[in-house]
Protein backbone atom coordinates (compact mmCIF):
# COMPACT_ATOMS: atom_id res chain seq x y z
CA UNK A 1 0.00 0.00 0.00
CA UNK A 2 0.99 3.61 -0.40
CA UNK A 3 -0.40 7.12 -0.25
CA UNK A 4 -1.35 8.61 -3.62
CA UNK A 5 -0.28 12.23 -3.39
CA UNK A 6 -1.19 14.41 -6.34
CA UNK A 7 -1.32 11.27 -8.46
CA UNK A 8 2.03 9.86 -7.36
CA UNK A 9 2.33 6.82 -5.08
CA UNK A 10 4.55 7.47 -2.07
CA UNK A 11 5.44 5.31 0.91
CA UNK A 12 3.79 6.05 4.25
CA UNK A 13 6.17 7.08 7.04
CA UNK A 14 7.84 4.34 9.05
CA UNK A 15 7.04 6.18 12.30
CA UNK A 16 3.26 6.25 12.88
CA UNK A 17 3.58 9.50 14.85
CA UNK A 18 4.17 11.49 11.65
CA UNK A 19 1.14 13.58 10.71
CA UNK A 20 0.02 13.80 7.11
CA UNK A 21 0.99 17.47 7.27
CA UNK A 22 4.57 16.75 8.37
CA UNK A 23 4.83 13.93 5.84
CA UNK A 24 3.84 16.32 3.05
CA UNK A 25 6.11 19.14 4.16
CA UNK A 26 9.16 17.49 5.72
CA UNK A 27 9.44 14.20 3.80
CA UNK A 28 7.97 15.07 0.41
CA UNK A 29 8.90 18.79 0.50
CA UNK A 30 5.41 19.76 -0.64
CA UNK A 31 5.50 22.97 1.38
CA UNK A 32 2.38 24.52 -0.14
CA UNK A 33 0.32 22.99 2.66
CA UNK A 34 0.94 25.19 5.69
CA UNK A 35 1.35 24.50 9.39
CA UNK A 36 -0.54 27.15 11.33
CA UNK A 37 -1.81 26.08 14.76
CA UNK A 38 -1.05 22.33 14.41
CA UNK A 39 -4.11 21.63 16.57
CA UNK A 40 -7.07 21.77 14.23
CA UNK A 41 -8.12 25.34 14.89
CA UNK A 42 -6.98 27.34 11.84
CA UNK A 43 -7.48 25.33 8.63
CA UNK A 44 -4.11 26.29 7.06
CA UNK A 45 -3.25 22.60 6.61
CA UNK A 46 -6.45 21.68 4.73
CA UNK A 47 -5.97 19.10 1.95
CA UNK A 48 -8.38 16.96 -0.05
CA UNK A 49 -8.65 13.20 0.56
CA UNK A 50 -10.66 11.46 -2.17
CA UNK A 51 -12.18 14.89 -2.81
CA UNK A 52 -13.12 15.58 0.84
CA UNK A 53 -11.49 18.38 2.78
CA UNK A 54 -9.68 17.38 5.96
CA UNK A 55 -7.08 18.82 8.34
CA UNK A 56 -3.71 17.20 7.66
CA UNK A 57 -2.34 18.29 11.06
CA UNK A 58 -4.81 16.03 12.92
CA UNK A 59 -4.31 13.16 10.47
CA UNK A 60 -1.75 10.47 11.10
CA UNK A 61 -0.22 9.75 7.68
CA UNK A 62 -0.43 5.97 8.20
CA UNK A 63 -4.22 6.25 8.48
CA UNK A 64 -4.37 7.47 4.87
CA UNK A 65 -2.62 4.51 3.28
CA UNK A 66 -4.29 3.83 -0.06
CA UNK A 67 -6.11 7.17 -0.19
CA UNK A 68 -5.80 9.84 -2.90
CA UNK A 69 -4.55 13.10 -1.42
CA UNK A 70 -4.60 16.39 -3.32
CA UNK A 71 -2.60 19.37 -2.10
CA UNK A 72 -2.42 22.90 -3.49
CA UNK A 73 0.48 21.73 -5.70
CA UNK A 74 -1.78 19.13 -7.32
CA UNK A 75 -4.63 21.41 -8.35
CA UNK A 76 -3.33 22.81 -11.63
CA UNK A 77 0.36 21.95 -11.92
CA UNK A 78 3.28 24.38 -11.90
CA UNK A 79 2.38 26.33 -15.05
CA UNK A 80 -1.36 26.82 -14.71
CA UNK A 81 -3.89 28.15 -12.24
CA UNK A 82 -6.98 26.47 -10.89
CA UNK A 83 -10.04 28.72 -11.37
CA UNK A 84 -10.12 29.34 -7.61
CA UNK A 85 -6.47 30.41 -7.65
CA UNK A 86 -7.29 32.95 -10.39
CA UNK A 87 -10.37 34.12 -8.53
CA UNK A 88 -8.38 34.65 -5.32
CA UNK A 89 -5.98 36.91 -7.29
CA UNK A 90 -8.85 38.79 -8.97
CA UNK A 91 -10.65 39.43 -5.67
CA UNK A 92 -7.61 40.13 -3.44
CA UNK A 93 -8.45 37.02 -1.44
CA UNK A 94 -5.18 37.20 0.51
CA UNK A 95 -2.46 39.46 1.81
CA UNK A 96 0.36 37.39 3.28
CA UNK A 97 -0.83 34.22 1.55
CA UNK A 98 -0.14 31.85 4.41
CA UNK A 99 -3.73 30.63 4.80
CA UNK A 100 -4.39 30.63 1.03
CA UNK A 101 -3.55 27.00 0.13
CA UNK A 102 -5.81 25.80 2.93
CA UNK A 103 -8.54 28.26 1.95
CA UNK A 104 -8.45 27.08 -1.68
CA UNK A 105 -8.42 23.34 -0.89
CA UNK A 106 -11.19 23.92 1.64
CA UNK A 107 -13.26 25.88 -0.88
CA UNK A 108 -12.96 23.08 -3.47
CA UNK A 109 -14.23 20.58 -0.90
CA UNK A 110 -16.93 22.99 0.22
CA UNK A 111 -18.29 23.57 -3.30
CA UNK A 112 -18.49 19.79 -3.79
CA UNK A 113 -20.36 19.41 -0.49
CA UNK A 114 -22.84 22.10 -1.48
CA UNK A 115 -23.43 20.43 -4.88
CA UNK A 116 -24.12 17.16 -3.06
CA UNK A 117 -26.73 18.98 -0.93
CA UNK A 118 -24.95 18.86 2.44
CA UNK A 119 -26.80 21.38 4.63
CA UNK A 120 -25.03 23.77 7.00
CA UNK A 121 -25.66 25.32 10.40
CA UNK A 122 -27.28 28.36 8.73
CA UNK A 123 -29.50 26.44 6.28
CA UNK A 124 -33.13 27.19 7.15
CA UNK A 125 -34.52 24.06 5.53
CA UNK A 126 -32.43 20.90 5.81
CA UNK A 127 -34.12 19.39 2.75
CA UNK A 128 -33.53 22.29 0.34
CA UNK A 129 -30.92 22.36 -2.39
CA UNK A 130 -28.00 24.52 -1.26
CA UNK A 131 -27.58 28.07 -2.54
CA UNK A 132 -24.17 29.46 -1.68
CA UNK A 133 -25.19 32.83 -0.30
CA UNK A 134 -22.55 34.94 1.49
CA UNK A 135 -23.93 33.70 4.81
CA UNK A 136 -23.66 30.06 3.68
CA UNK A 137 -20.08 30.52 2.45
CA UNK A 138 -19.11 32.28 5.69
CA UNK A 139 -20.46 29.41 7.77
CA UNK A 140 -19.05 26.66 5.55
CA UNK A 141 -15.59 28.29 5.49
CA UNK A 142 -15.48 29.04 9.23
CA UNK A 143 -12.78 26.42 9.71
CA UNK A 144 -10.30 28.52 7.72
CA UNK A 145 -9.00 31.59 9.50
CA UNK A 146 -7.27 34.52 7.77
CA UNK A 147 -5.28 36.70 10.15
CA UNK A 148 -4.91 39.39 7.46
CA UNK A 149 -8.69 39.73 7.30
CA UNK A 150 -9.10 38.97 3.61
CA UNK A 151 -12.33 37.09 4.26
CA UNK A 152 -14.51 39.39 2.13
CA UNK A 153 -12.31 38.84 -0.91
CA UNK A 154 -12.12 35.12 -0.17
CA UNK A 155 -15.92 34.87 -0.08
CA UNK A 156 -16.23 36.87 -3.33
CA UNK A 157 -13.70 34.60 -5.04
CA UNK A 158 -15.40 31.41 -3.89
CA UNK A 159 -18.87 32.60 -4.84
CA UNK A 160 -17.68 33.63 -8.31
CA UNK A 161 -16.26 30.16 -8.99
CA UNK A 162 -19.22 28.34 -7.41
CA UNK A 163 -21.67 30.39 -9.52
CA UNK A 164 -19.69 29.77 -12.70
CA UNK A 165 -19.56 26.03 -11.97
CA UNK A 166 -23.28 25.92 -11.27
CA UNK A 167 -23.97 27.64 -14.59
CA UNK A 168 -21.69 25.34 -16.59
CA UNK B 1 4.11 12.43 21.10
CA UNK B 2 5.01 9.28 23.01
CA UNK B 3 5.98 6.41 20.65
CA UNK B 4 3.22 3.92 19.90
CA UNK B 5 2.47 0.93 17.69
CA UNK B 6 -0.23 1.28 15.03
CA UNK B 7 -2.57 -1.40 13.75
CA UNK B 8 -5.61 -1.23 11.52
CA UNK B 9 -8.55 -3.45 12.43
CA UNK B 10 -10.53 -5.06 9.62
CA UNK B 11 -13.60 -5.71 11.75
CA UNK B 12 -14.87 -5.32 15.30
CA UNK B 13 -13.65 -8.76 16.42
CA UNK B 14 -10.11 -7.97 15.30
CA UNK B 15 -10.33 -4.51 16.89
CA UNK B 16 -11.40 -5.93 20.24
CA UNK B 17 -8.61 -8.52 20.10
CA UNK B 18 -6.01 -5.82 19.30
CA UNK B 19 -7.48 -3.38 21.82
CA UNK B 20 -7.63 -5.76 24.79
CA UNK B 21 -4.30 -4.48 26.09
CA UNK B 22 -5.00 -1.73 28.67
CA UNK B 23 -2.37 0.53 27.11
CA UNK B 24 -4.20 0.48 23.76
CA UNK B 25 -6.60 3.13 22.47
CA UNK B 26 -9.06 2.99 19.60
CA UNK B 27 -8.47 5.60 16.90
CA UNK B 28 -11.32 7.05 14.85
CA UNK B 29 -10.85 10.22 12.84
CA UNK B 30 -8.16 11.38 15.26
CA UNK B 31 -9.53 14.91 15.56
CA UNK B 32 -9.33 14.80 19.36
CA UNK B 33 -7.03 11.87 20.17
CA UNK B 34 -4.15 12.91 17.90
CA UNK B 35 -4.21 16.37 19.47
CA UNK B 36 -4.29 14.91 23.00
CA UNK B 37 -1.37 12.63 22.14
CA UNK B 38 0.63 15.52 20.72
CA UNK B 39 0.06 17.41 24.00
CA UNK B 40 0.96 14.18 25.91
CA UNK B 41 -2.39 14.27 27.71
CA UNK B 42 -2.98 10.83 26.16
CA UNK B 43 -0.09 8.38 25.89
CA UNK B 44 -1.37 5.06 24.48
CA UNK B 45 1.28 2.45 23.65
CA UNK B 46 -0.84 1.08 20.80
CA UNK B 47 -3.41 2.65 18.49
CA UNK B 48 -6.03 0.43 16.95
CA UNK B 49 -7.45 2.19 13.90
CA UNK B 50 -11.18 1.43 13.80
CA UNK B 51 -12.13 3.65 10.86
CA UNK B 52 -12.51 0.45 8.80
CA UNK B 53 -15.50 -0.68 10.88
CA UNK B 54 -19.07 -0.26 9.66
CA UNK B 55 -19.80 3.10 8.07
CA UNK B 56 -23.35 2.12 7.11
CA UNK B 57 -26.60 3.81 8.14
CA UNK B 58 -29.42 1.28 7.96
CA UNK B 59 -33.13 1.20 8.73
CA UNK B 60 -33.98 -1.07 11.65
CA UNK B 61 -37.02 -3.40 11.58
CA UNK B 62 -38.56 -1.26 14.37
CA UNK B 63 -38.44 1.85 12.18
CA UNK B 64 -35.32 3.44 13.65
CA UNK B 65 -31.78 3.76 12.32
CA UNK B 66 -28.62 1.76 13.01
CA UNK B 67 -25.53 3.95 12.58
CA UNK B 68 -22.13 2.27 12.28
CA UNK B 69 -19.46 3.63 14.62
CA UNK B 70 -17.20 4.58 11.70
CA UNK B 71 -19.82 6.76 9.98
CA UNK B 72 -18.27 10.21 9.56
CA UNK B 73 -20.09 13.14 11.14
CA UNK B 74 -20.77 14.78 7.76
CA UNK B 75 -22.23 11.55 6.37
CA UNK B 76 -24.62 11.31 9.32
CA UNK B 77 -25.67 14.96 9.16
CA UNK B 78 -26.40 14.79 5.42
CA UNK B 79 -28.20 11.44 5.45
CA UNK B 80 -31.73 11.92 4.11
CA UNK B 81 -33.43 9.93 6.88
CA UNK B 82 -31.60 11.85 9.59
CA UNK B 83 -32.46 15.20 8.03
CA UNK B 84 -36.15 14.41 7.75
CA UNK B 85 -36.83 12.08 10.71
CA UNK B 86 -34.30 13.35 13.29
CA UNK B 87 -33.49 16.95 12.25
CA UNK B 88 -32.12 17.76 15.74
CA UNK B 89 -29.32 15.28 15.08
CA UNK B 90 -28.36 16.83 11.73
CA UNK B 91 -28.46 20.29 13.26
CA UNK B 92 -26.43 19.28 16.32
CA UNK B 93 -23.68 17.82 14.14
CA UNK B 94 -23.68 20.84 11.81
CA UNK B 95 -23.35 23.16 14.84
CA UNK B 96 -20.15 21.42 15.90
CA UNK B 97 -16.50 21.85 14.89
CA UNK B 98 -15.65 22.81 11.29
CA UNK B 99 -16.49 21.10 8.01
CA UNK B 100 -12.99 19.61 7.75
CA UNK B 101 -13.26 18.11 11.24
CA UNK B 102 -16.77 16.79 10.57
CA UNK B 103 -15.43 15.04 7.46
CA UNK B 104 -12.82 13.25 9.59
CA UNK B 105 -14.63 12.63 12.89
CA UNK B 106 -16.46 9.34 13.42
CA UNK B 107 -19.64 8.71 15.39
CA UNK B 108 -17.86 6.43 17.87
CA UNK B 109 -15.07 8.93 18.38
CA UNK B 110 -17.50 11.77 18.91
CA UNK B 111 -19.01 9.92 21.88
CA UNK B 112 -15.58 9.33 23.42
CA UNK B 113 -14.03 12.77 22.92
CA UNK B 114 -12.54 14.30 26.05
CA UNK B 115 -13.47 17.59 27.67
CA UNK B 116 -12.23 20.90 26.26
CA UNK B 117 -11.46 22.25 29.74
CA UNK B 118 -8.30 24.28 29.16
CA UNK B 119 -6.77 23.06 32.41
CA UNK B 120 -7.12 19.48 31.17
CA UNK B 121 -4.94 20.37 28.17
CA UNK B 122 -2.39 22.42 30.11
CA UNK B 123 0.11 19.70 30.99
CA UNK B 124 2.85 22.21 31.85
CA UNK B 125 1.09 24.53 34.25
CA UNK B 126 -2.21 23.21 35.64
CA UNK B 127 -3.51 20.66 38.07
CA UNK B 128 -6.26 18.44 36.69
CA UNK B 129 -7.84 15.39 38.30
CA UNK B 130 -9.09 14.18 34.94
CA UNK B 131 -5.61 14.20 33.40
CA UNK B 132 -3.61 13.39 36.53
CA UNK B 133 -5.86 11.83 39.22
CA UNK B 134 -5.35 13.28 42.68
CA UNK B 135 -3.45 16.36 41.48
CA UNK B 136 -6.31 18.80 42.10
CA UNK B 137 -8.58 20.98 39.93
CA UNK B 138 -7.45 24.42 38.84
CA UNK B 139 -10.73 25.08 37.04
CA UNK B 140 -12.74 25.10 40.24
CA UNK B 141 -11.31 28.46 41.35
CA UNK B 142 -9.96 29.43 37.93
CA UNK B 143 -11.43 30.72 34.69
CA UNK B 144 -14.57 28.63 34.57
CA UNK B 145 -16.89 30.40 32.15
CA UNK B 146 -17.30 27.26 30.04
CA UNK B 147 -17.66 24.84 32.95
CA UNK B 148 -20.43 22.76 34.51
CA UNK B 149 -23.37 23.93 36.63
CA UNK B 150 -25.02 20.53 37.16
CA UNK B 151 -23.67 17.24 38.46
CA UNK B 152 -20.13 18.50 39.09
CA UNK B 153 -17.94 17.48 42.03
CA UNK B 154 -15.13 19.04 44.04
CA UNK B 155 -12.82 16.93 41.86
CA UNK B 156 -14.00 18.14 38.46
CA UNK B 157 -16.20 20.84 36.89
CA UNK B 158 -15.52 19.93 33.25
CA UNK B 159 -18.24 19.69 30.60
CA UNK B 160 -18.69 17.17 27.83
CA UNK B 161 -17.98 19.06 24.60
CA UNK B 162 -20.07 17.15 22.04
CA UNK B 163 -23.05 18.65 20.22
CA UNK B 164 -24.05 15.38 18.57
CA UNK B 165 -24.27 13.63 21.94
CA UNK B 166 -26.83 16.14 23.22
CA UNK B 167 -29.16 15.13 20.40
CA UNK B 168 -28.46 11.42 20.99
CA UNK B 169 -29.35 11.87 24.66
CA UNK B 170 -32.65 13.54 23.76
CA UNK B 171 -33.45 10.83 21.20
CA UNK B 172 -33.00 7.92 23.65
CA UNK B 173 -30.33 6.33 21.47
CA UNK B 174 -28.87 2.93 22.28
CA UNK B 175 -25.12 2.31 22.24
CA UNK B 176 -23.88 -1.02 20.87
CA UNK B 177 -20.52 -2.14 22.27
CA UNK B 178 -18.26 -5.16 21.95
CA UNK B 179 -15.56 -6.30 24.31
CA UNK B 180 -13.66 -9.33 25.50
CA UNK B 181 -16.81 -10.45 27.33
CA UNK B 182 -18.99 -10.24 24.22
CA UNK B 183 -21.47 -7.72 22.89
CA UNK B 184 -23.95 -5.63 24.88
CA UNK B 185 -26.11 -2.56 24.50
CA UNK B 186 -26.67 0.30 26.89
CA UNK B 187 -28.98 3.31 26.93
CA UNK B 188 -27.20 6.44 25.72
CA UNK B 189 -27.87 8.27 28.97
CA UNK B 190 -26.02 5.50 30.87
CA UNK B 191 -22.83 5.76 28.75
CA UNK B 192 -21.27 8.91 30.18
CA UNK B 193 -20.54 9.30 33.90
CA UNK B 194 -20.71 12.20 36.29
CA UNK B 195 -17.24 12.98 37.62
CA UNK B 196 -17.60 12.11 41.32
CA UNK B 197 -14.16 11.37 42.69
CA UNK B 198 -13.02 9.63 39.47
CA UNK B 199 -13.18 12.32 36.78
CA UNK B 200 -10.44 10.50 34.88
CA UNK B 201 -13.12 7.99 33.82
CA UNK B 202 -15.54 9.51 31.30
CA UNK B 203 -17.77 6.52 30.51
CA UNK B 204 -18.94 3.21 31.94
CA UNK B 205 -17.18 1.26 29.17
CA UNK B 206 -14.76 -1.31 30.52
CA UNK B 207 -11.15 -1.23 29.27
CA UNK B 208 -11.02 -2.62 25.74
CA UNK B 209 -14.74 -2.23 25.07
CA UNK B 210 -15.44 -0.79 21.65
CA UNK B 211 -18.46 1.18 20.44
CA UNK B 212 -19.65 -0.53 17.26
CA UNK B 213 -22.91 1.30 16.50
CA UNK B 214 -25.54 3.76 17.69
CA UNK B 215 -29.18 2.89 17.32
CA UNK B 216 -31.94 5.48 17.09
CA UNK B 217 -35.38 4.25 18.10
CA UNK B 218 -38.37 5.27 16.00
CA UNK B 219 -39.67 8.60 17.30
CA UNK B 220 -42.15 10.06 14.79
CA UNK B 221 -42.47 13.40 16.58
CA UNK B 222 -38.71 13.93 16.30
CA UNK B 223 -39.56 15.22 12.80
CA UNK B 224 -40.46 18.35 14.80
CA UNK B 225 -37.16 18.71 16.60
CA UNK B 226 -34.17 21.00 16.53
CA UNK B 227 -30.87 21.90 18.17
CA UNK B 228 -29.86 25.39 19.24
CA UNK B 229 -26.37 26.32 20.37
CA UNK B 230 -25.22 29.50 22.10
CA UNK B 231 -21.51 30.23 21.88
CA UNK B 232 -19.00 33.06 22.02
CA UNK B 233 -18.75 33.36 18.23
CA UNK B 234 -21.14 32.52 15.43
CA UNK B 235 -19.34 29.41 14.20
CA UNK B 236 -16.62 26.92 15.10
CA UNK B 237 -16.75 27.26 18.89
CA UNK B 238 -17.83 24.97 21.70
CA UNK B 239 -21.21 25.53 23.36
CA UNK B 240 -21.78 27.74 26.35
CA UNK B 241 -25.30 26.33 26.35
CA UNK B 242 -27.10 24.14 23.86
CA UNK B 243 -30.54 22.60 23.71
CA UNK B 244 -31.81 19.61 21.74
CA UNK B 245 -35.57 19.29 21.83
CA UNK B 246 -38.50 17.55 20.17
CA UNK B 247 -42.10 18.49 20.79
CA UNK B 248 -45.40 16.72 20.14
CA UNK B 249 -48.64 18.68 20.48
CA UNK B 250 -52.17 17.35 20.83
CA UNK B 251 -54.44 20.33 20.40
CA UNK B 252 -53.03 22.99 22.71
CA UNK B 253 -51.45 20.44 25.08
CA UNK B 254 -47.97 18.99 25.00
CA UNK B 255 -48.44 15.24 24.57
CA UNK B 256 -44.73 14.41 24.56
CA UNK B 257 -41.41 16.19 24.69
CA UNK B 258 -37.67 15.39 24.65
CA UNK B 259 -35.10 17.83 26.02
CA UNK B 260 -31.35 17.60 26.56
CA UNK B 261 -28.82 20.32 27.39
CA UNK B 262 -25.18 20.66 26.38
CA UNK B 263 -22.56 22.81 28.07
CA UNK B 264 -23.98 22.28 31.56
CA UNK B 265 -22.45 19.04 32.85
CA UNK B 266 -19.82 16.32 32.63
CA UNK B 267 -22.23 14.46 30.37
CA UNK B 268 -24.96 15.40 27.89
CA UNK B 269 -27.77 16.38 30.25
CA UNK B 270 -31.12 14.73 29.64
CA UNK B 271 -33.68 17.08 31.21
CA UNK B 272 -36.09 14.55 32.68
CA UNK B 273 -37.44 16.98 35.31
CA UNK B 274 -38.29 19.59 32.68
CA UNK B 275 -39.87 16.96 30.43
CA UNK B 276 -42.07 15.62 33.25
CA UNK B 277 -43.20 19.14 34.11
CA UNK B 278 -44.23 19.83 30.52
CA UNK B 279 -46.02 16.60 29.54
CA UNK B 280 -49.77 17.11 29.43
CA UNK B 281 -49.50 20.84 30.03
CA UNK B 282 -49.82 23.91 27.84
CA UNK B 283 -47.11 25.11 25.47
CA UNK B 284 -46.78 28.55 27.02
CA UNK B 285 -43.73 30.60 27.87
CA UNK B 286 -44.65 30.36 31.56
CA UNK B 287 -44.72 26.57 31.35
CA UNK B 288 -41.36 26.50 29.55
CA UNK B 289 -39.83 28.78 32.22
CA UNK B 290 -41.24 26.66 35.01
CA UNK B 291 -39.83 23.49 33.42
CA UNK B 292 -36.38 25.06 33.15
CA UNK B 293 -36.58 26.27 36.76
CA UNK B 294 -37.20 22.70 37.91
CA UNK B 295 -34.29 21.37 35.87
CA UNK B 296 -31.87 24.00 37.15
CA UNK B 297 -33.11 24.13 40.76
CA UNK B 298 -29.97 22.26 41.84
CA UNK B 299 -27.58 24.22 39.60
CA UNK B 300 -24.34 25.22 41.32
CA UNK B 301 -22.77 27.92 39.16
CA UNK B 302 -19.10 28.84 39.56
CA UNK B 303 -17.47 32.28 39.63
CA UNK B 304 -17.60 32.88 35.87
CA UNK B 305 -20.65 30.93 34.72
CA UNK B 306 -23.51 32.26 36.86
CA UNK B 307 -25.17 33.31 33.60
CA UNK B 308 -25.73 29.72 32.50
CA UNK B 309 -29.06 28.84 34.19
CA UNK B 310 -30.67 32.02 32.81
CA UNK B 311 -29.11 31.51 29.38
CA UNK B 312 -30.24 27.87 29.31
CA UNK B 313 -33.74 28.95 30.34
CA UNK B 314 -33.98 31.60 27.62
CA UNK B 315 -32.65 29.15 25.03
CA UNK B 316 -35.17 26.48 26.06
CA UNK B 317 -38.04 28.98 25.95
CA UNK B 318 -37.01 30.07 22.47
CA UNK B 319 -36.58 26.51 21.16
CA UNK B 320 -39.85 25.15 22.55
CA UNK B 321 -41.71 28.26 21.40
CA UNK B 322 -40.43 27.70 17.88
CA UNK B 323 -41.21 23.97 17.91
CA UNK B 324 -44.76 24.67 19.16
CA UNK B 325 -45.21 26.72 15.98
CA UNK B 326 -43.76 23.87 13.88
CA UNK B 327 -40.48 25.69 13.20
CA UNK B 328 -37.37 23.49 13.26
CA UNK B 329 -34.67 25.84 11.94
Amino acid sequence: MSLIINGTAVAPPADPRVSLLDHLRETLHLTGTKKGCNQGACGACTVLVDGQRILSCLALAVQYDGRAITTIEGLAGPDALHPLQSAFIDHDGFQCGYCTPGQICSAIGMIAEAKRGVPSHVSTDLADAVTLTREEVQERMSGNLCRCGAHNGIIDAIRQVATAEAAA
Amino acid sequence: MTPFAYARAGDSAEAVRLGADTTAAYLGGGTNLVDLMRETVARPARLVDVTGLSDRIEDTPEGGLLIGAAVRNTALAEHRAVRTRYPMLSRAILAGASAQIRNMATVGGNLLQRTRCTYFYDTEGSRCNKRDPGSGCDAHEGFNRIHAILGASPSCVATHPSDMCVALAALDATVHVEGGGGARTLPFDALHRLPGDRPDIDTVLTPGELITAIELPPLPFAATSTYRKVRDRASYAFALISVAAALEMEGDRISDVRIAFGGVAHKPWRATLAEAALRGGPATEAAFRDAAAREFADARPLRDNAFKPALATRTLVAVLGALAKGETA
